[in-house]
């Protein structure tokens, strides 16, 4: 599926709960129920520092797509991630690195991008970024 | 403690929250509840008054003008000066210096020591300290060798002062530890630190900046040599801070910034400086929040800060029993002598998401390390959430809190 149609699909599941407490409920239970990375690649290299939670990102080429792993100490944050992921993983490098990030905006949890959140997840979408441009350069 | 009727703050409590504007903001759909006061204190309307009348009738620069506004703006920032030394019970005006804040003050003061350090020597830092207090310190030790040791702390968020005796020695030149720690409220015992460093020669500087809005400081009786604090914490605008120095420490301590206002003679060959305070005051200052910062002296001062103790010791004790009527919430920081700060995880939940959700019902709440990482690191935790209260939080915030609280718990566990 295209990203730009993953990120429609996003937003109307979103679209269906009218308070802030309803989407942060969903939002929790896809933090808790989605499985990420593995205990494994837990490690230093792919640490990604914000000043409040940590996020661990892992990157791997298969088939000419990029599948991404990735979990956070937080349950907020990590809900967020497992969209991120649903987003970008299995994917071209050249359709992850020409594609604009506008869900969580949309879905209206764009505080959690805030660069004053320091929540490690800015940080962690750059990186997403990186990966898919130094995957390009692989065969 | 006065009964709860004879409470000078509470029983005047709804005509002092009138004066600060932004307790009548909305957040998120929500009124604001802001616990967030260890941070930054709100601005009540004398000092936003004072900020916007220097602005409109007296802005002009100040010492070297021979006009009128130049003059009246000089005497307001040397008023205000004198309200600080009064405050403080300094020996001399000259004594205290106006900086931009607690950090800029540190970093002043550490930077001095440069002359004075060597590899041989040692200086002391605490556990406890906010990330200004051991930084500048850490740059120090590295341009000049000198070694840094650590007053540990306990797990009840207190400095083991045994410990700093044995630390304690002929090559330890100064000592910093703050008043009162941001992170857990700890009040700590900062005349006994006082008095031992200096039976072994060393200087000590305290951080005041979690301990000026909440008692009185007497830098006399403490015989203490630097103490330093921001006026953002006690009501005042940001970008202020105040050094208190003794006048013989800062004779020695050679000047931070060069630049206007802090010359005597200046040509290429050589230049002279002047004298206290405005060595230490290059430049034009922030000079409508230095007036302001006197303002907010004057208005805490009205309000009385042993009525501001009272009502605040209040506040803690009945929001430490509510907090702990939740299942699963663990106090950090635990000494029987506290600002009105508390710091607290629940369950494993990670103060980052609780931190968030409350913050929908317009709950400013501080979550993270709080510039206090070695604390976290003490205690094994990622950060804590804390609330810390002023003399314009009343219990109906500390119960809406504490319902909050119990929503997002059961969302999150």
């Amino acid at each position: 599926m295209k990203i730009k149609d993953i990120q429609d699909q996003i937003v109307e599941e979103f679209d269906i709960f009218d308070s802030w407490m309803d989407k942060y409920e969903y939002l929790i239970e896809l933090g808790k129920s989605v499985p990420v990375i593995d205990d494994s690649n837990k490690i230093e290299e792919n640490i990604i520092k914000g000043c409040q939670s940590k996020v661990w990102l892992h990157a791997e080429k298969n088939n000419g797509l990029i599948e991404f792993y990735a979990d956070s100490d937080a349950i907020i944050t990590k809900g967020i991630i497992s969209l991120l992921i649903r987003t970008f993983s299995n994917q071209k490098p050249e359709d992850i690195i020409n594609a604009s990030l506008d869900f969580i905006d949309k879905i209206g949890l764009r505080q959690h991008l805030s660069p004053n959140r320091a929540n490690g997840l800015n940080n962690m979408i750059k990186k997403i970024k990186f990966y898919a441009i130094a995957f390009s350069k692989t065969n | 403690m006065a009964s709860i009727f004879k409470m000078n703050v509470l029983n005047n409590i709804e005509s002092i929250r009138k004066e600060f504007p932004i307790l009548n903001t909305t957040v998120n759909g929500n009124k604001l509840i802001y616990l967030d006061n260890a941070a930054t204190s709100q601005t009540p309307n004398c000092v936003i008054d004072s900020i916007s009348n220097y602005y409109k009738n007296l802005n002009s620069n100040i010492h070297r003008g021979v006009h009128t506004l130049s003059q009246l703006a000089t005497e307001k920032y040397e008023d205000t000066r004198k309200k600080f030394k009064t405050h403080f019970n300094a020996k001399s005006s000259s004594e205290i210096i106006f900086t931009a804040g607690t950090t800029h003050s540190i970093n002043l003061v550490s930077s001095g020591f440069n002359e004075f350090l060597s590899k041989e020597d040692e200086i002391i830092v605490s556990q406890l300290e906010h990330h200004s207090n051991i930084v500048p310190w850490q740059m120090l030790c590295e341009k000049t060798g000198a070694k840094m040791k650590v007053i540990p702390m306990n797990s009840n968020g207190e400095l083991d002062l045994i410990a700093f005796s044995n630390l304690l020695s002929s090559k330890t030149k100064i000592v910093f530890v703050n008043h009162v720690s941001n992170a857990l409220g700890t009040v700590n015992n900062i005349k006994e630190i006082i008095d031992k460093s200096h039976s072994v020669g060393a200087a000590v500087l305290i951080d005041g900046a979690q301990a000026v809005p909440h008692f009185r400081v007497d830098v006399t009786e403490l015989d203490v040599d630097f103490y330093v604090c921001s006026a953002h914490k006690f009501c005042g605008p940001t970008g202020v801070g105040i050094l208190y120095g003794k006048k013989e420490w800062l004779d020695k301590l050679p000047a931070y910034q060069g630049g206007g206002e802090m010359i005597d003679e200046v040509t290429f060959e050589k230049t002279t400086y002047s004298d206290l305070p405005n060595k230490f005051e290059a430049g034009t200052p922030n000079i409508a929040g230095v007036i302001a910062s006197g303002v907010a002296l004057d208005y805490i001062n009205e309000i009385g800060l042993e009525n501001i103790k009272e009502y605040e010791d209040y506040l803690l004790q009945y929001a430490t029993e509510k907090l702990l009527e939740i299942d699963g919430l663990k106090i950090f920081g635990e000494s029987i002598n506290k600002t009105s700060v508390i710091s607290f995880n629940i369950k494993d939940i990670h103060p980052y998401d609780i931190g968030s959700l409350i913050d929908n019902l317009g709950i400013a709440v501080r979550t993270g390390h709080h510039c206090a990482q070695p604390i976290m690191d003490f205690f094994k935790i990622p950060g804590t959430i804390r609330v810390s209260f002023c003399f314009y939080n009343t219990t109906d915030e500390i119960d809406t809190l504490v319902n909050a609280l119990k929503k997002a718990s059961t969302m999150l566990s």
